[in-house]
């Protein structure tokens, strides 16, 4: 689905991240894998330190800590919210919804629209995508657009398929109606539900619950255990789907934009890890500079909270001051992927806050 | 072809990748080795194997991984 948006805007973006910080080197005895095979990986895919909650820590827990700190430095006032989005892996139950949660102990009104998406690594784009779409009803009132994961709880220490890249973090953007004069926002999303299993989680809900036997360790063929609670990945799928499908979906929303890759200040993606990343920017030809890949390497891939994570941590000294010709774009579960070709900056906050 | 052994057995020094036809059914590399296969031959042989081209069968044996990276330009005798 095609989108146009005129008038919108990013206003600001904090993400909590957890204090807690892992590190490659002190994980590597958890795999069945040499020493030298897990140096080449830790080279090759970026891995270094990643941030990982308690485990008790939920969504709402990091994004009520940050939205608190939003409202009592003034960066945006309660009553100016009008809708609270919600994008997670992970949310604290099945009912109540944790949009709810998250508005009930922000003592947010009863007027603020509340909404909780189940989407993964492109959950930032269709976030935006329904910020930009409320906000034709709001006025001037603000979206409080959370994207967040807390999904390290549920991935095998022993699976080097995807620890070693787990990463937790909330994002909270204000998205915001401005000047209608603004150059126009283009998006497109693409979904395939038929590779649904490529990535997912198989126990867990209604069709298989978790039970004793789900929670039954095995190891698969490459030596990496897990149970059917903990998430499991195809690698080479996924790895196929970002090289094959993305780069057309790039190139349409520059051509719908009437953008060059050249116009493009920052290419601003998902990062699964610094190899993927890497090799999409040398299939688009991008300069591997204009598309940031240190994400992982910093703090671990949180899945939707990637992007804004990115922009927090490539473009914080920048964007306050500065306005930039970007692309976003999230691809993941679902499959679904999807971009954005807009106006980013100035923004009046752009910065990390530890919990 | 030396060096592409050479990077081979410095990848994983346990088997013989000149015995094999078939590394991935012999369980010689998987999706993580490719990876780092395709890295090290970037290096190596100063080329960026394409993303879409990095799939088990292009890795399966010698010959096929001689194939690719001749698509690049790199002469057989490496």
């Amino acid at each position: 689905m095609k989108f146009k948006f005129q008038g919108k805007r990013i206003g600001g973006i904090l993400t909590v991240i957890p204090k807690n910080i892992r590190t490659f080197e002190e994980e590597m005895g958890n795999y069945t894998a040499s020493t030298a095979r897990m140096k080449r990986m830790k080279e090759v895919m970026g891995y270094g330190e990643h941030r990982i909650v308690k485990p008790d820590t939920c969504v709402s827990d990091m994004a009520v800590f940050g939205a608190e700190q939003l409202f009592s430095r003034g960066l945006v006032k309660k009553d100016e919210i009008g809708a609270l989005l919600l994008v997670t892996d992970s949310p604290d139950y099945f009912l109540p919804p944790t949009s709810n949660i998250i508005q009930g102990r922000l003592g947010l009104s009863e007027g603020v629209y509340c909404l909780d998406m189940i989407q993964g690594c492109s959950g930032y784009v269709i976030g935006l995508l329904q910020a930009f779409q409320l906000l034709e009803q709001l006025e001037d009132k603000k979206v409080l657009l959370i994207v967040g994961t807390t999904l390290s709880r549920k991935v095998s220490p022993k699976d080097r398929k995807t620890y070693p890249l787990a990463g937790d973090a909330v994002s909270i953007s204000i998205v915001e109606n401005c000047a209608d004069d603004a150059e126009p926002i283009f998006a497109e999303m693409r979904m395939d539900g038929t590779r649904a299993d490529a990535l997912m989680i198989p126990a867990g809900g209604f069709r298989t619950p978790c039970s004793p036997e789900t929670a039954i360790e095995h190891e698969d063929e490459d030596g990496n255990i897990r149970s059917l609670n903990n998430i499991v990945m195809k690698g080479g799928e996924v790895f196929n789907f970002m090289q094959i499908d993305v780069p057309p979906l790039i190139e349409d929303i520059l051509r719908t934009a009437g953008k060059t890759k050249e116009e493009i200040d920052w290419f601003l993606f998902h990062q699964p890890n610094k190899f993927m990343v890497e090799k999409l920017a040398d299939g688009l030809e991008i300069p591997r500079e204009k598309l940031p890949s240190n994400i992982v390497s910093h703090f671990g891939n949180s899945s939707g909270a990637t992007i804004p994570t990115n922009i927090c941590f490539n473009l914080a000294d920048k964007i306050r001051e500065n306005s930039f010709d970007v692309c976003l774009s999230g691809f993941g579960v679902g499959l679904a992927w999807g971009a954005i070709s807009m106006k980013l900056g100035p923004l009046r906050f752009c910065e990390f806050a530890e919990y | 072809m030396k060096k592409i052994i050479d990077i081979l057995q410095e990848l994983r020094p346990e088997f013989d990748f000149t015995t094999s036809e078939d590394y991935i059914e012999d369980g010689m590399l998987d999706s993580l080795d490719i990876v780092s296969l395709v890295s090290m031959m970037d290096k190596e042989f100063g080329i960026s194997i394409k993303g879409r081209e990095i799939v088990p069968e292009n890795f399966s044996s010698l010959a096929k991984i001689q194939a690719l990276v001749k698509k690049y330009g790199v002469a057989d005798e490496v």
